[in-house]
C-alpha cells in the first residue's frame, strides 16, 4: 500500500483509505436515513388528527417525561463529543470514561421512552388504535429502535476499544458510531418539535 | 396450517412448475457432486467479494428471472389472444400479472444493470475494487435471497396479486387476506437493502476510487450515469423501505396506515409508491443511457458528441425523477392547479430526453458505423425509444390522461421504454461487455437472429397495444367479450410476445453455443474501444490493473492507444504488491438468515423471524469483531498472470 | 432498420383502417370530445417529432455505415456544437409550451359543467363502485339502479365518485375520461351524452378477482324518455338497509333498480368503514360509524362521543 506521511494533526481515523472510504461512506448511509426519517415524519403529518374516534395526543402527552427523554439525549450527544476529544488526545480512558456516560445516558432515554409507550397503551392508545397512534409509534419507535442498535453497537466497540486499544480501526469504528449518535439526536430536535410540541398545541 | 394450504395446489401448471424445480435442485445437485464442485462453488463464487464475478452472479440471477417473468408474460398473452377464453381464471391471470410486474422491474431490470455496472464501472476508472467489496457481496446476496422469497410463493402459500404497484386497499388484510401479499412486502424489503447498499457503495466508489488522474468531466458516460442512479437510489430506496414497512405493519401488526378503518389513509400509500416509482423508473434507465452511449460512440468510431450535454441532462432528469410522481394518478381528483404543475414537470422531462436522442444521433453522424449486435440494438433503441417517449408525453397531459390512464395505450407506452430502453441495453450491454467478463464474444450471426426476431415481435407485441388502449380495452382484465372488438390486435400481440420469446431463447442459446465454439479472446480490446475496462488483458486479473492506468480524457484508453500509434509507449515501471481484499462467507450467511426472517413473517410464524434476525445480528456481530486486512498480490504472482493473459 | 418504419406504418394503416372502434376518438359528448380533440392536437405534434427523427436516423445510418469495400475512413473528432444543442433544447421547450397551454386549458374546463349546457342545472348521481358492482343513486329522483345508468341528452351530469372498499376507476369511454372512486372520499366528474345511445361504462383500476365483470351500461335517452324511465323506477322496490347491506358482500349481481336511496343511511364518501364492518358482521348503526359526524345526517352527538370515549 501507499506509504503516506500523515501529519500529526490528522485524526487517526482518517489515517488509512479504509477509514476514510468508510467515513464518507456513512456520510452518504446517513443522507439515505434522512430520506427514510423524512419519509416517517411525512406520514406522521398527514396522519395528524385521523384518530378515528380514539384519544388524541393532547389528551396523553406530558411535557415531563419528554422534556427528561429530551435532556437525558442531548446530554449524550454532548458527552459523546467528548468522547471525540478525548480520543483525538489519545486517552483511552477518557474516551470509556465519556462513552460510558454516553450509554448510560441513552440507557435511560430508553427507559422513559419505554415508560411513556406502556403508558399511553395502558391509556388506550397503541399503534392498533388508529392511523394517528400507527404513525407516531413507528415514527418514534423508528428513533427509538435505532437508539437501542446505536447502544448495541457502541458497546460491541467498547469491548474492541478495550482488546486493541486505540488504532486507525477502532478509532475509525468509534468515530463512525459517534456520527451516528449525533445524527439520532438530530432527529430526536425534530420528533420533540413536530410529534411533542405540535402534538400538546393542536 | 395444514399441508395443502402451505403448498399451492390444484392447478396442473404449478405441479408442471414444482416438477421442474425439483428436478432442476436435483440436478443441480447430481452434477455439483459428481464433478466433485461443491468446494470450487463455495470458495470460488458463493464467498466472493470480487466485483467481476459478483456482477456476474447478478447476471445469471436476472437473466432467470427474466425467463421467469417472460413465461408470465407468455402465459398473459395466451390467456388474452382470444376473448372468453379459460385457459386463466381471474385470480391466477391476476397472480401473474402482479408477479410478471414486479420481477421485471424490481428482480430482473435492477440486477441486470447493477450486475453490468459491477463488472464494468470499477474497470472503466481504473480500480481495483469497488469501496466496501464486503458490503457488495451483502448486496447482492440480499438480493438474490430477496428474489428467491418472492419467487417461492407461487409453490408455497401463494402469489401477491393486487398488482406490482399493490394499491391499497386491494392489497390490504381485509381484501387480501392470503400470504401472498406478505411476500411481495417482505422479498423487496430484503432485496431493497441491498439496492440501498448498492447505492452507498458506488457512489463512493466512483467519487473516491477512481485513478488519480480522472476528473469527474473525464469520467465515462456509463460511470457518469452509474454515479446519478446511485444519488436517486441513495434518495429514493428508503422512500419504498418505509411503505413496505408500513404496509408490513399493517398486515402483520394491526396498525391503520393504510386501511379503510380507524383513519387509515389508503391514498397515502399510492403517494409513498410512487415518489419511489417514478425516480425508480429513472433509476432502470439511467444506466440504459449510459451504456448506448459507450456502445454508440465505439461502433460509430466517435467520441461522444456533446459529453457535458449529456451529463448535464442527466442530472437534470435525475432532479425532476423526484418532481413527477403524481402523474401515476392524475385521476384521483387532487385538482386543476395540482393537475397542472405535475403535467407540466412531467412534460420537461421530455426536454434533456430528446437532448439525449440528437447526441446520440450526432455521434453517428460522420462515423464509420459497424453493425455489431450490440450496436444494433443500441441503435434499434434510438426509433423505438422515440415511440415511447412521445407517448409518454401524451400521457403527461393531464387532461388526456383521464382517457388513457388504465388501459392499454398505458401498458405500450411503459414497455415501449422499458423494453426499448432497459431490456435493449442489457442485451446490448452483455454483448459488448461479454468478452471482459467470460473471456469470449457471443456468436454475432444468433446475435442478429435473436435481436431481428425480437425487435419485430416487440413492435408487434406492443405497438397495437396503443389502439388497444383507444379502443377502451382496461389493463389488467382477464378477459374480454367477442363484442369488444379487441381480438384482432391481441392475436397481433401474442404473435408478438412469441416472437420474442423465440428471440430470447436464442440469445439463451447462443451463450451456450459461443461457450462451446467461440473463440477464446487474444487481445483484450475485441471491439477496438474507448474506455479505460478495454485496457485491460484478457482474461481479467482478479485485481484488474497491474498498473493504474492513467486517464487524460473521456475516452482514456481511445487517447492511449492514439499515442501508442505515435511511438509514445508508456515505460515498462517495476510490479508492486497489490492489496486485495479478502473473500467471506459472511455476506451468504447473513442472507440466508434475512430469508428465514422474512419467511418466517410472510406466515406469522413469529419464532422463526425472530430465530432470523438473531442470526442476522449474530453475523453483524462476527464481521464486526473481523479484523482481517485482505492480503497481497505478490510480485511473483503478478508476473505470473501478466505472462499467460494477453493484451 | 428502414424495416421498423415499414413495420410501424404498415401497423398504423392496417389498425387505422378499423379505426371505427377506437372508442376514445369518436366522443359522443363534450368532455370527451375536448379529449378527443387534444389527443388528436398532440399526435399532430409528436407525429412531427417522430418523423424528424426517423429520417434522421435512416439518413445518417445510410450515409455513414462502414462500408466494405470504400477506402479506410477515419471519423473526424467532434466534440459538440453548441449552436445545435441549443437548437434542439430549444425547440422541443416550444413545442411543450404549445402542447401545455391546451393541456391546461382543458384540465380546468373539465372542473366545470360543460358550457355549451351551462344553463341547465346538471342532474345529481352518485356512483359508487361496490366489489364487484356499481351503485347508481340519484338523490333528487330519489332512485337507485345497480350496475346501469339512464341519463338524459344534452344534459350536464355530475357524477359524486366514492367507492365502498378497493378503489376503483369510473369510466365511460364514449362520454369522457375517468375519475378514481376511493372510500371515505368523494370526487366529482362532469360528464354529458350529446347522442342517444348506450355506451358501456366500467371500472378501469384493478380491484381484485371480479375487476374484469364490475361493469355497467349507460343509456343516454331523449329528455321525455328520461323522464318516463324516472317516473318508472320510482315505483320500484323500496330500498332496505338490508337488502342494501346484500350489496356490500362482494361478488357480481344483476341490474337492479330501487327507490330511495342507500344516502340515508351511508355516504361512502364520507365512511370508509361500512362495507367493512357488514361484512364482518358488525353493527353498522350510525352511533357506531366514528368517521360520520361530517355526514348529511344528523344523529345524536352526545351519544356518539360518550361511547368514543369509552374504549
Amino acid at each position: 500500500m501507499e506509504s503516506v506521511e500523515y501529519s500529526p494533526n490528522t485524526p487517526l481515523e482518517y489515517q488509512s483509505e479504509t477509514g476514510r472510504l468508510n467515513i464518507l461512506g456513512f456520510w452518504v448511509f446517513l443522507g439515505a436515513e434522512i430520506a427514510l426519517f423524512s419519509t416517517l415524519f411525512a406520514t406522521y403529518l398527514v396522519l395528524v388528527g385521523r384518530t378515528g374516534g380514539g384519544p388524541g395526543p393532547e389528551e396523553l402527552f406530558e411535557l415531563k417525561g419528554v422534556l427528561i427523554e429530551t435532556f437525558l439525549l442531548l446530554t449524550s450527544s454532548f458527552t459523546c463529543g467528548l468522547a471525540i476529544h478525548y480520543m483525538r488526545n489519545h486517552s483511552l480512558k477518557g474516551v470509556f470514561l465519556w462513552i460510558g456516560v454516553t450509554l448510560a445516558l441513552g440507557l435511560g432515554f430508553l427507559g422513559f421512552e419505554i415508560y411513556e409507550f406502556v403508558h399511553y397503551i395502558h391509556e388506550g392508545a397503541a399503534l392498533t388504535t388508529s392511523a394517528y397512534w400507527s404513525g407516531f409509534f413507528v415514527l418514534v419507535g423508528t428513533h427509538g429502535a435505532h437508539v437501542t442498535m446505536g447502544i448495541a453497537w457502541i458497546s460491541l466497540i467498547l469491548i474492541q476499544l478495550k482488546q486493541r486499544g486505540l488504532t486507525p480501526d477502532t478509532t475509525r469504528k468509534v468515530f463512525i458510531s459517534s456520527l451516528y449518535w449525533h445524527f439520532l439526536d438530530v432527529v430526536w430536535i425534530f420528533i420533540f418539535t413536530a410529534v411533542y410540541l405540535y402534538g400538546m398545541v393542536m | 396450517m395444514k399441508l395443502d394450504e402451505f403448498f399451492v395446489t390444484g392447478d396442473p401448471l404449478i405441479y408442471g412448475a414444482d416438477v421442474s424445480i425439483a428436478l432442476t435442485l436435483i440436478g443441480a445437485i447430481f452434477v455439483l457432486t459428481y464433478f466433485k464442485k461443491w468446494k470450487w462453488l463455495w470458495t470460488e463464487w458463493l464467498t466472493t467479494v470480487d466485483h467481476k464475478k459478483l456482477g456476474v452472479m447478478y447476471i445469471i440471477a436476472a437473466v432467470l428471472m427474466l425467463f421467469r417473468g417472460g413465461v408470465d408474460a407468455l402465459l398473459m398473452r395466451a390467456q388474452l389472444t382470444v376473448p372468453d377464453s379459460s385457459f386463466l381464471d381471474a385470480n391466477h391471470y391476476n397472480e401473474i400479472f402482479t408477479t410478471h410486474g414486479t420481477i421485471m422491474i424490481i428482480f430482473m431490470a435492477m440486477p441486470f444493470l447493477i450486475g453490468l455496472i459491477n463488472v464494468v464501472v470499477p474497470l472503466q476508472i481504473g480500480a481495483r475494487d469497488v469501496a466496501y467489496p464486503f458490503l457488495n457481496a451483502v448486496s447482492f446476496w440480499t438480493f438474490f435471497m430477496g428474489a428467491m422469497l418472492f419467487n417461492i410463493s407461487f409453490v408455497i402459500g401463494g402469489s401477491p396479486s393486487a398488482g406490482w404497484t399493490s394499491y391499497v386497499p386491494l392489497a390490504g388484510l381485509e381484501l387480501s387476506p392470503g400470504v401472498g401479499q406478505n411476500y411481495y412486502l417482505l422479498g423487496l424489503q430484503i432485496a431493497g437493502i441491498g439496492t440501498l447498499l448498492t447505492g452507498i457503495n458506488f457512489l463512493v466508489t466512483i467519487l473516491k476510487m477512481r485513478v488519480p488522474s480522472m476528473k469527474l468531466m473525464q469520467m465515462p458516460m456509463f460511470t457518469w450515469s452509474s454515479l446519478i442512479t446511485m444519488v436517486i437510489i441513495i434518495f429514493a430506496f428508503p422512500v419504498l423501505t418505509v411503505a413496505l414497512a408500513l404496509m408490513t405493519f399493517d398486515r402483520l401488526f394491526g396498525s391503520h396506515f393504510f386501511t379503510m378503518m380507524d383513519g387509515g389513509m389508503p391514498m397515502l400509500w399510492a403517494n409513498l409508491f410512487w415518489i419511489w416509482g417514478h425516480p425508480e423508473v429513472y433509476i432502470v434507465i439511467l444506466p440504459a443511457f449510459g451504456m448506448f452511449s459507450e456502445i454508440i460512440s465505439t461502433f460509430a468510431r466517435k467520441t461522444l458528441f456533446g459529453y457535458k450535454a449529456m451529463v448535464y441532462s442527466m442530472v437534470v432528469i435525475a432532479g425532476l425523477s423526484f418532481l413527477v410522481w403524481v402523474h401515476h394518478f392524475f385521476t384521483m381528483g387532487a385538482g386543476g392547479a395540482v393537475n397542472s404543475f405535475f403535467s407540466i414537470t412531467t412534460m420537461l422531462i421530455a426536454v434533456p430526453t430528446g437532448v439525449k436522442i440528437f447526441n446520440w444521433l450526432f455521434t453517428l453522424y460522420k462515423g464509420r458505423i459497424r453493425f455489431t449486435t450490440a450496436m444494433l440494438w443500441s441503435l434499434a433503441f434510438i426509433p423505438n425509444f422515440v415511440i415511447g417517449g412521445v407517448t409518454g408525453v401524451m400521457l403527461a397531459m393531464a387532461a388526456a390522461d383521464y382517457q388513457y390512464h388504465n388501459t392499454y395505450f398505458l401498458v405500450a407506452h411503459f414497455h415501449y421504454v422499458l423494453i426499448s430502453g432497459t431490456v435493449y441495453a442489457c442485451f446490448a450491454g452483455l454483448y459488448f461487455w461479454y468478452p471482459k467478463m467470460f473471456n469470449h464474444r457471443l456468436n454475432e450471426r444468433l446475435g442478429k437472429w435473436s435481436f431481428w426476431i425480437f425487435v419485430a415481435g416487440f413492435n408487434l407485441c406492443f405497438f397495437p397495444m396503443y389502439f388497444l388502449g383507444l379502443a377502451g380495452m382496461p389493463r389488467r382484465i382477464y378477459t374480454y367479450g367477442i363484442g369488444d372488438g379487441w381480438m384482432s390486435l391481441n392475436v397481433l400481440a401474442t404473435f408478438g410476445g412469441v416472437l420474442m420469446g423465440i428471440g430470447f431463447l436464442i440469445l439463451v442459446y447462443n451463450i451456450y453455443y459461443s461457450f462451446r465454439y467461440s473463440p477464446r479472446e487474444t487481445t483484450g480490446d475485441p471491439w477496438d474501444a474507448r474506455t479505460l475496462e478495454w485496457s485491460t488483458p484478457a482474461p481479467v486479473p482478479h485485481y484488474n490493473f497491474a498498473h493504474l492506468p492513467e486517464a487524460k480524457g473521456h475516452d482514456a484508453f481511445w487517447i492511449m492507444k492514439e499515442e501508442k500509434k505515435q511511438g509514445k509507449a508508456p515505460e515498462k515501471k517495476p510490479y508492486k504488491p497489490i492489496h486485495m481484499p479478502s473473500y467471506s462467507g459472511v455476506p451468504i450467511i447473513m442472507s440466508v438468515f434475512f430469508f428465514i426472517a422474512g419467511f418466517g413473517m410472510v406466515f406469522s410464524w413469529h419464532w422463526m423471524s425472530i430465530l432470523g434476525l438473531i442470526g442476522v445480528l449474530a453475523t453483524m456481530v462476527i464481521r464486526s469483531f473481523d479484523y482481517d486486512k485482505g492480503f497481497y498480490v505478490s510480485v511473483e504472482e503478478i508476473e505470473e498472470t501478466e505472462k499467460k493473459t494477453t493484451l | 432498420m428502414k424495416s421498423f418504419f415499414a413495420l410501424s406504418m404498415f401497423l398504423a394503416v392496417m389498425v387505422l383502417s378499423g379505426c371505427s372502434n377506437l372508442t376514445v376518438l369518436d366522443p359522443k359528448g363534450p368532455v370527451a370530445e375536448q379529449q378527443a380533440n387534444l389527443i388528436l392536437f398532440s399526435i399532430g405534434f409528436m407525429l412531427f417529432i417522430v418523423l424528424v427523427v426517423f429520417v434522421l436516423f435512416t439518413l445518417i445510418l445510410v450515409k455513414y455505415r462502414e462500408r466494405k469495400s470504400g477506402p479506410e475512413y477515419e471519423p473526424p473528432h467532434i466534440e459538440g456544437n453548441v449552436f445545435l444543442e441549443i437548437v434542439w433544447t430549444v425547440i422541443p421547450v416550444i413545442i411543450l409550451i404549445v402542447l401545455a397551454v391546451p393541456t391546461v386549458q382543458t384540465i380546468f374546463a373539465l372542473e366545470e359543467a360543460p358550457e355549451a349546457t351551462s344553463h341547465k342545472d346538471p342532474i345529481v348521481i352518485h356512483a359508487t363502485s361496490v366489489d364487484w358492482k356499481w351503485v347508481f343513486s340519484y338523490p333528487e329522483e330519489n332512485i337507485e339502479t345497480v350496475n346501469y345508468l339512464h341519463i338524459p341528452e344534452d344534459h350536464p351530469i355530475l357524477f359524486k365518485l366514492a367507492s365502498a372498499d378497493s378503489m376503483g376507476s369510473f369510466w365511460i369511454p364514449s362520454l369522457g375520461g375517468q375519475e378514481y372512486t376511493m372510500s371515505g372520499m368523494m370526487t366529482e366528474l362532469y360528464l354529458q351524452a350529446d347522442e342517444v345511445g348506450e355506451y358501456r361504462g366500467r371500472n378501469a383500476n384493478f380491484t381484485g378477482e371480479g375487476f374484469t365483470e364490475q361493469v355497467f351500461t349507460v343509456t343516454a335517452e331523449s329528455e321525455e324518455d328520461y323522464e318516463e324511465w324516472v317516473e318508472e323506477a320510482q315505483d320500484a322496490p323500496k330500498l332496505t338497509q338490508e337488502k342494501y347491506n346484500e350489496l356490500m358482500l362482494k361478488g357480481h349481481t344483476e341490474e337492479q333498480t330501487f327507490s330511495e336511496t342507500h344516502l340515508q343511511w351511508v355516504d361512502h364518501g364520507m365512511d370508509a368503514e361500512y362495507a367493512t364492518k357488514v361484512r364482518n358482521g358488525e353493527s353498522t348503526d350510525e352511533d357506531d360509524s366514528s368517521e360520520m359526524d361530517h355526514s348529511e345526517m344528523n344523529h345524536d352527538d352526545s351519544e356518539k362521543d360518550s361511547e368514543e370515549h369509552s374504549h
